[in-house]
C-alpha cells in the first residue's frame, strides 16, 4: 500500500481515511465512497472548464496546488477544477470507470507503469507529436528514458513530469563518525556487496542500533523496489511477452535475495519494521542509511536532521547503473467527444505544469522537463540534483496487465522478498513462491485485452 | 404503529383468521408507504447490486471494459475452487473468526457482570468498555499500529522492561493474525458488553434475593440464574459476532495490507485484490458469491448450535 505519494505519513493517513470511509460499508465501498462522489460532482458542461485529477497528498499535494494556482493566474479564462483522490488502486479504478462512463477528467496524473495498462485498455487519448509540438512540448525536451518508456507502438499517450527512483538517504553525522565521508564531505563509494556491507557495519558501530533501514512490514512496494534495484543491476528480467511469461533468472534472483538476507540476519538492517518505523529509525539517528524513493526528502527536511541523499549504490551493476523507478505522467483520458478547444486547454495545462518543474522538483523528484533539468537552478538544488543520474538508469516495472505501481505484481513480489528479509523463508522457497504466484497471474487471461485502441 | 401490529398478528393469531386479512388490506397502502423508503434503498443498493453480482459472476467481466464480457459459465467458480489463494484467504477469515468470537463473547459477559456489580462508578466502567467501539476502524488501526511498532512501539518497550522479548507483532506471519484479533477484541468488545448489560437489566432482582435466602452464593447465582437467563442475549451476541468476524476487512487492509506474506489476507481482501487491483470483477463476483454461501452456512449452523444449547438449559 505504499507506493510513492509525497510523504509516507500522508500516505498512511489517506489509507486510513479510506478505511474509515469504508467502515461498516464493506470492501466495495471502502475503496470508493467519498472520492467517487466528489468525482461525480465535477461537471463537464461549462465552457472554459477544465477538470484535473491527481493523487498527490502531503508535500506533493501542496506543491501541486501551488502549480495549479500558477496555471490559474496565467489563464484566468479557464475554470480549472482539481480533484485530489487517494493514491493506489482506487485511483486507477475511478479513473477507468469515469472514462468508461463518459465522464472523464480532461487531464489526469498517472504513474507511467499504470498508464501503460490504461493505454492497453484503450482509455487514454493518443497525443500526436505535431499537436504536442504546437503546445511547445517536444520529445527532445523530455527525459529520454521516461519518454521512451511511455511509448506504445511508437505512439505517445503520456507526458512524463518526473522520474522518481529508489535512492539512498544517509545521516551525514553518522557517516562522518564512521569514517565514510572523504575530506570534501562526500560519501565514499558503496558500489559492491563488500563495500555496502562494510558501510552498514561501520554505521552500526556509530549508531549502536542499526547500520541501515528499509521498510518491510505491511509494505507492498518497498521490498520489491530494493529487490528490483539490485536484480536489474545484474541485468535480470521478471516478465516477458507483456506479462504472459515469467522469466525470473534464478541465479541472479538468488544472489540478490541471499545478499538482502545477509544484511538482516547479521543485524545490520532490522528484519521487520514498517514504513513509519523505518522513517523514525532513520530520523532518530538509529540507522545511518535509509532506502526509499526520493519523495521522503521533505520528511527529513522537516525533521531538521543532518542528512543527504545519493544514488542507490550500484552494488552488482559494475559498469552499468540500474535502479527501480517510476514516473508521474500527465495523460488525457479518452474523451467522449472531440472538442478542439478543450483539448487545447488540456495541453496548455500540461505544458504549464512542465514549465513549473522547479516547484515540483522540490519534492525530490527528478524533473523530466529538460529545459529545467539542465539549468543551473536545478544543479543548485541539493541534495536533489545529486541523484539526477538515476533517471538514466531508471528501470520501470515490467509490462503486464497485472503489473505497475501498486499492482498485484508488486504485492506478490514484495511479500516474497519481505519473508526473506524477515527471515521467515529461505531465499529458494521465497523465490519459488514468487514464481508460482506470478505464473498464476501470467496464466490468467488479461481482463483488459480487447480494449479499443 | 398499526402496521407493525398487522405484520405481527397473522403469525400469532391463527385462532382468529377471518377478520385479519381484511384489516391487513385496509392497512396495505399505508404499510407500503412506510416501507417504501427502506425498500427503495434496499432494492437499489443491496438486492440490485447482489443480483447484478450474481449475473457478473458467470461472465469474464472486466472492471475496465463496458459490458459483461464473454460468458464463462461456472468457469469463475471452478477457478476459485481450484485456487490456493482462495482457500488460504478463506482459512484466514475463519481463523480470525475462531480467534475473535470466543473471547468477544466470554469477556463481554465477564466484564458486563463485573460492571453490573460495581457499587460505585458504574457509569465509568460502562463508558470505558464502550468507548473504543465508537472509534472508526482507521483510528483504531492507527493506535494499534503505533503500539505494535517493532523497535520503537509501546508494547515492545513495556515488555522489554520486564525482560520479555516482544514478537514482531504485525511482521511475523504467525503473530500477525493474533495481533489483529487482539486489536479487534479491544475495539469491538464494547458492543457485546452493552448487549449483555441490557440483558442483565432484564433479570428480575427478586430472583437473586430469593436465591440468596435459599443460601446460594454469588458464583451459584451467576451459573444458575444469570447465565441461563441471558440465553437469548447470548444467542444474539454469538450470531452477530460470528457474522461480524467473518466480514473482517478494515483492520487487515489498513494494518497489514493482508501481509506479511499474505498471512492475514481475508477473503474480502482477496475479492478486493482480484476485483479492484486486477480488474477481474467477474471472478471477484464469483468469489463473493461463494463467500456469501460460506457466511450463510456458517451462520445457519452456528445459530442451530447456539439455539440447541439454549434449549437444553
Amino acid at each position: 500500500m505504499s507506493d510513492f505519494t509525497g510523504s509516507g505519513a500522508g500516505l498512511r493517513r489517506r489509507d486510513l481515511l479510506r478505511g474509515a470511509a469504508g467502515l461498516g460499508a464493506g470492501a466495495v465501498l471502502a475503496g470508493c465512497s467519498a472520492p467517487v462522489l466528489s468525482g461525480l460532482g465535477t461537471g463537464r458542461e461549462s465552457a472554459g472548464s477544465l477538470d484535473f485529477w491527481n493523487l498527490f497528498g502531503g508535500g506533493d499535494g501542496v506543491r501541486m496546488t501551488e502549480m495549479l494556482d500558477g496555471f490559474r493566474a496565467a489563464h484566468p479564462g479557464t475554470d480549472l477544477k482539481a480533484v485530489t483522490l487517494a493514491w493506489g488502486n482506487p485511483y486507477y479504478t475511478k479513473l477507468s470507470l469515469a472514462t468508461l462512463g463518459a465522464k472523464p477528467p480532461d487531464v489526469a496524473v498517472a504513474h507511467l507503469t499504470r498508464a501503460k495498462t490504461l493505454i492497453a485498455s484503450g482509455l487514454l487519448e493518443q497525443l500526436p507529436l505535431d499537436e504536442l509540438a504546437r503546445s511547445g512540448i517536444t520529445p527532445d525536451k523530455l527525459d529520454p528514458t521516461a519518454w521512451r518508456a511511455g511509448l506504445v507502438d511508437g505512439k505517445a499517450y503520456a507526458i512524463p513530469l518526473d522520474t522518481h527512483p529508489f535512492v539512498m538517504f544517509y545521516n551525514t553525522d553518522v557517516c562522518e563518525k564512521a569514517g565514510l565521508l572523504d575530506s570534501a564531505g562526500k560519501l565514499t563509494s558503496l558500489d559492491s556487496a563488500e563495500k555496502f556491507t562494510d558501510a552498514m557495519r561501520r554505521a552500526k558501530q556509530v549508531t549502536k542500533t542499526y547500520g541501515g533501514v528499509v521498510s518491510i512490514n505491511g509494505d507492498s512496494a518497498t521490498p520489491w523496489r530494493i529487490f528490483q534495484s539490485l536484480y536489474s543491476q545484474l541485468g535480470g528480467q521478471m516478465l516477458a511477452d507483456d506479462g504472459a511469461q515469467v522469466v525470473i533468472d534464478r541465479g541472479k534472483a538468488m544472489r540478490v535475495l541471499t545478499f538482502l538476507r545477509s544484511l538482516t540476519s547479521s543485524g545490520l538492517v532490522p528484519g521487520g519494521i514498517d514504513y513509519q518505523g523505518a522513517i523514525a529509525t532513520f530520523a532518530n539517528g538509529q540507522a545511518g542509511f535509509y532506502f526509499q524513493g526520493e519523495w521522503e526528502i521533505s520528511t527529513f527536511q522537516t525533521a531538521e536532521m543532518p542528512f543527504s541523499m545519493t544514488l542507490f549504490p550500484n552494488v552488482f551493476g559494475g559498469g552499468r547503473y540500474a535502479v527501480q523507478a517510476d514516473s508521474h505522467t500527465l495523460v488525457i483520458p479518452k474523451q467522449p467527444d472531440t472538442d478542439p478547444e478543450r483539448r487545447d486547454r488540456s495541453l496548455t495545462l500540461i505544458k504549464s505544469l512542465l514549465d513549473q518543474s522547479k516547484t515540483w522538483a522540490q519534492g525530490g523528484h527528478i524533473p523530466a522537463w529538460l529545459p529545467f533539468r539542465n539549468s543551473a537552478a536545478y544543479r543548485a538544488m541539493t541534495p536533489n540534483s545529486a541523484y539526477a543520474a538515476a533517471a538514466q538508469g531508471a528501470v520501470y516495472d515490467p509490462q503486464g496487465w497485472y503489473s505497475g505501481s501498486g499492482s498485484n505484481f508488486e504485492i506478490v513480489t514484495s511479500n516474497a522478498v519481505a519473508t526473506v528479509l524477515g527471515g521467515q523463508q529461505q531465499p529458494g522457497a521465497a523465490l519459488a513462491q514468487m514464481r508460482d504466484q506470478l505464473l498464476d497471474l501470467a496464466g490468467t487471461p488479461s481482463p483488459i485485452e480487447g480494449g479499443a485502441r | 404503529m398499526s402496521t407493525t401490529q398487522t405484520a405481527v398478528r397473522p403469525a400469532a393469531g391463527a385462532s382468529q383468521p377471518t377478520p385479519r386479512p381484511a384489516r391487513a388490506d385496509r392497512h396495505g397502502l399505508p404499510a407500503a408507504g412506510f416501507l417504501a423508503p427502506f425498500l427503495t434503498l434496499y432494492l437499489l443498493f443491496i438486492l440490485g447490486p447482489a443480483a447484478y453480482g450474481l449475473v457478473m459472476s458467470f461472465f469474464d467481466a472486466s472492471l475496465v471494459q463496458s459490458g459483461l464480457g464473454a460468458f464463462a459459465g461456472f468457469g469463475n467458480y471452478a477457478e476459485a475452487l481450484r485456487s490456493a489463494d482462495f482457500w488460504s484467504s478463506l482459512w484466514h477469515t475463519l481463523w480470525f473468526t475462531i480467534l475473535t468470537t470466543p473471547p468477544l463473547i466470554v469477556l463481554a459477559l465477564a466484564f458486563a457482570l463485573l460492571a453490573d456489580r460495581a457499587a460505585r462508578g458504574r457509569w465509568f466502567f460502562r463508558l470505558a468498555f464502550f468507548m473504543p467501539y465508537i472509534l472508526p476502524s482507521a483510528v483504531v488501526a492507527l493506535i494499534w499500529m503505533f503500539l505494535y511498532t517493532p523497535e520503537l512501539g509501546l508494547l515492545q518497550n513495556m515488555l522489554g522492561h520486564i525482560g520479555i522479548t516482544a514478537p514482531n507483532w504485525l511482521g511475523d506471519p504467525d503473530w500477525a493474525m493474533p495481533s489483529l484479533a487482539l486489536t479487534t477484541l479491544w475495539w469491538t468488545l464494547g458492543f457485546n458488553f452493552v448487549l449483555y448489560l441490557a440483558g442483565l437489566q432484564e433479570i428480575p432482582r427478586d430472583l437473586y434475593e430469593a436465591s440468596a435466602i435459599d443460601g446460594a452464593g454469588p458464583w451459584q447465582q451467576i451459573r444458575r440464574i444469570t447465565v441461563p437467563l441471558l440465553g437469548r442475549t447470548t444467542t444474539l451476541v454469538a450470531v452477530l459476532q460470528v457474522i461480524a468476524s467473518l466480514k473482517v476487512f478494515d483492520q487487515m487492509y489498513i494494518m497489514t495490507s493482508g501481509g506479511p506474506n499474505f498471512a492475514t489476507r481475508s477473503l474480502i481482501e482477496y475479492v478486493y485484490d482480484e476485483g479492484f487491483t486486477n480488474y477481474r470483477i467477474g471472478y471477484a463476483a464469483a468469489v463473493s458469491m461463494l463467500f456469501f454461501l460460506v457466511v450463510l452456512t456458517v451462520s445457519a449452523i452456528w445459530f442451530r448450535i447456539v439455539r440447541r444449547g439454549q434449549k437444553e438449559i
